[in-house]
């Protein structure tokens, strides 16, 4: 056996580990309680998408996956409307206190959001938007909108000035060289904070449950109903699980070229 | 057009970038901007691009003020030292980006855009990105850039630096050439000498954010009007011996005296700086009139196809440049000859007093050219530029 072999088979177990949980919760979702319940198998013997079919068909299930899509979306729109202004400035504009400023930025993102849940409860219900997508979208903009600027300021800290100089010597103005020439030199960028927006989004549940109660309830928030009288409804559970999954993967396939740049905040 | 800087000063902090520069520049006229690095040469360039804004004085265009005016709004055009292009554009992209804000038809900018691609041989490149260029395709598309629309100012700052020394050679005739054709203020910064020298026109030395001389460039070269600017005009940098004239003697180095003829002739007796070129020094006398001066060998270095002897007599360095190569040991004693009509002289103070009448002297030392080598390029054999025309 030579190292290639040691170094591949110690990888494959890795992966096995990794994979286990996400392959049971398949196998999970796959069976009915009363076969999952009834004995231990290491893959469903009749396979049921019935678990799929209920969260795929019942309002009360589907409309979290729309409430948490929707205000994902906003939150990463206005995440980036307002980070790339930003990030510009702070890449390319010395003014009083701008390190000071940048720095606060991630300190922001150092405190537990459950610091700021009653003044944010207190707030929204002020404004009357408790229960909205927009309250969610808001909050979350608390870590994401940092962590934007901070990315999307790496990323164009590493385009030259002297491009922004050429462009406006060319006659470009400022709107259209950003829009036409600045931002498609840093989409990398662009797309890796989109997904990180996402990401922190769609995973967050505190502020998400808080700011909720019925019509813009996400979907983490309605995997806890699962838990009832009769017990765990544990098919079901496994299901919504594989499903919020998804969008995840999904958007990871589009930026994993440019993930490790992102987890370094665009330092590399 | 009329380009005129109006004492114009930049300190960034507490530092001082350019101290009150006042230039003139006319439409049609070359300008070379000669200064080591850190100069401020960029800084300069910046002001006159309206990149940066003066920290006081006024920039005129046409006699009108300028100073605050919008870079976009002006019509310059700039060569970065770095290949500066725009990455997500093809070549043609890159080359008609700013005829195409300028609202030309399609058909114009085409034709526009080959004509200048045509001069600068990237044709059969129009459609990669510059990410797919070499560094010399690279920077030909930058000043195609910078060509294709009709700038008023184009400047040009340190274009070629970061090119090989074959690339740089062949672009600099053809920019010369450019140049020729061009109705603008051109202004072009260098390190080089012997570029400058090529390049010819007006030339402005700088030094440490100070103008120190203006003028044409071989008039500069021959009479640099004080010994800052004949050491930067000056590659190896210019060689000073120290001495004094006395009635009708002078004294080199304490004790080699030389006599007083042309343009020694006549300056009043005290003590002084003789600079001499160190393509003007030889290790074989060249004439009857030559000086010996004795030395000892502390270094030589080959570079190309010609050799710097570094040699020392008593407290006085010099560098001998010698054609060829022709090591020297270490320690060696060698005699080393000049024609005392080579001599710059300066006061203590460093201005000229007295400059060698011109290019061909009485003495041998025509035969060796007036250019500096510059690190075995032999600009003397081109058959273009201005460099022959010395």
């Amino acid at each position: 056996m030579n190292r290639n072999h040691v170094k591949t088979g110690l990888l494959i177990l890795y992966f096995i580990l990794l994979m286990l949980p996400i392959y049971w919760m398949l196998n999970m979702s796959l069976r009915t309680n009363a076969d999952i319940l009834g004995g231990f198998a290491l893959y469903p013997k009749h396979p049921t998408l019935e678990n799929y079919i209920k969260i795929l068909t019942e309002p009360a299930w589907y409309s979290g996956y729309i409430n948490s899509m929707i205000y994902v979306s906003m939150n990463t729109a206005i995440s980036l409307l307002t980070a790339l202004p930003a990030a510009y400035a702070f890449s390319r504009y010395r003014f009083i206190g701008d390190k000071h400023v940048f720095f606060w930025l991630l300190t922001n993102r150092m405190a537990p959001a459950a610091v700021f849940l009653l003044p944010f409860f207190q707030l929204y219900s002020t404004f009357n938007l408790i229960d909205t997508h927009i309250a969610v979208a808001l909050a979350h903009c608390l870590f994401n909108v940092p962590l934007a600027v901070w990315i999307l300021e790496g990323f164009m800290s590493g385009i030259p000035r002297e491009i922004d100089e050429t462009a406006y010597l060319d006659g470009y103005t400022f709107p259209r060289f950003f829009i036409t020439i600045f931002i498609p030199l840093i989409r990398a960028g662009v797309g890796v904070t989109a997904f990180f927006c996402f990401m922190f989004s769609w995973v967050e549940l505190l502020f998400a449950r808080t700011l909720t109660t019925t019509e813009a309830k996400p979907i983490a928030a309605t995997m806890t109903r699962t838990v009832s009288a009769s017990g765990l409804d544990w098919g079901l559970l496994a299901a919504a699980g594989i499903l919020t999954i998804v969008p995840g993967a999904l958007v990871i396939w589009f930026v994993r070229n440019h993930l490790a740049k992102g987890f370094a905040l665009g330092r590399v | 057009m009329t380009l005129t800087l109006e004492s114009v000063s930049k300190t960034v902090g507490r530092e001082v970038y350019i101290e009150n520069a006042d230039l003139t520049f006319e439409t049609g006229s070359k300008n070379v901007i000669l200064g080591r690095t850190l100069a401020g040469k960029t800084t300069l360039l910046r002001l006159m691009a309206g990149l940066d804004k003066p920290t006081t004085g006024r920039i005129l265009v046409n006699g009108e003020d300028v100073t605050g005016m919008a870079v976009r709004k002006r019509k310059v055009a700039m060569v970065y030292q770095q290949f500066i292009n725009y990455p997500s554009m093809t070549v043609f992209d890159n080359i008609a980006s700013p005829l195409k804000l300028s609202r030309m038809d399609k058909e114009t900018i085409k034709k526009r855009v080959y004509e200048t691609a045509e001069i600068l041989h990237l044709v059969p490149l129009l459609d990669r990105l510059p990410a797919e260029l070499s560094g010399g395709q690279q920077q030909r598309t930058a000043i195609a850039r910078s060509l294709v629309k009709d700038a008023q100012l184009l400047l040009l700052d340190e274009p070629l630096v970061n090119l090989d020394y074959k690339l740089r050679e062949e672009l600099r005739i053809e920019l010369q050439q450019i140049f020729q054709r061009r109705e603008a203020v051109v202004v072009y910064t260098t390190t080089e000498p012997a570029e400058a020298l090529m390049l010819g026109g007006n030339i402005v030395v700088i030094h440490q954010g100070r103008i120190l001389q203006t003028g044409p460039t071989p008039e500069v070269y021959h009479s640099p009007a004080t010994t800052k600017v004949a050491e930067v005009f000056s590659d190896p940098p210019i060689n000073y011996i120290d001495g004094t004239i006395n009635g009708n003697r002078g004294t080199i180095a304490k004790d080699i005296s030389i006599p007083l003829t042309g343009h020694l002739e006549g300056i009043a007796p005290g003590d002084y700086r003789f600079g001499v070129r160190s393509n003007h020094l030889f290790l074989q006398p060249q004439g009857s009139a030559d000086t010996e001066i004795k030395a000892t060998v502390e270094l030589s270095e080959i570079s190309g196809s010609e050799t710097f002897i570094h040699v020392r007599h008593a407290q006085t360095p010099l560098v001998v440049q010698e054609s060829g190569v022709k090591s020297r040991r270490i320690g060696e004693k060698v005699s080393v000859f000049v024609h005392p009509e080579r001599l710059y002289v300066y006061d203590l103070a460093g201005d000229l007093i007295a400059s060698p009448a011109g290019p061909d002297p009485a003495g041998g030392a025509g035969e060796r050219g007036e250019i500096p080598q510059n690190r075995g390029c032999d600009l003397r054999l081109r058959p273009s530029g201005a460099a022959l025309c010395l």
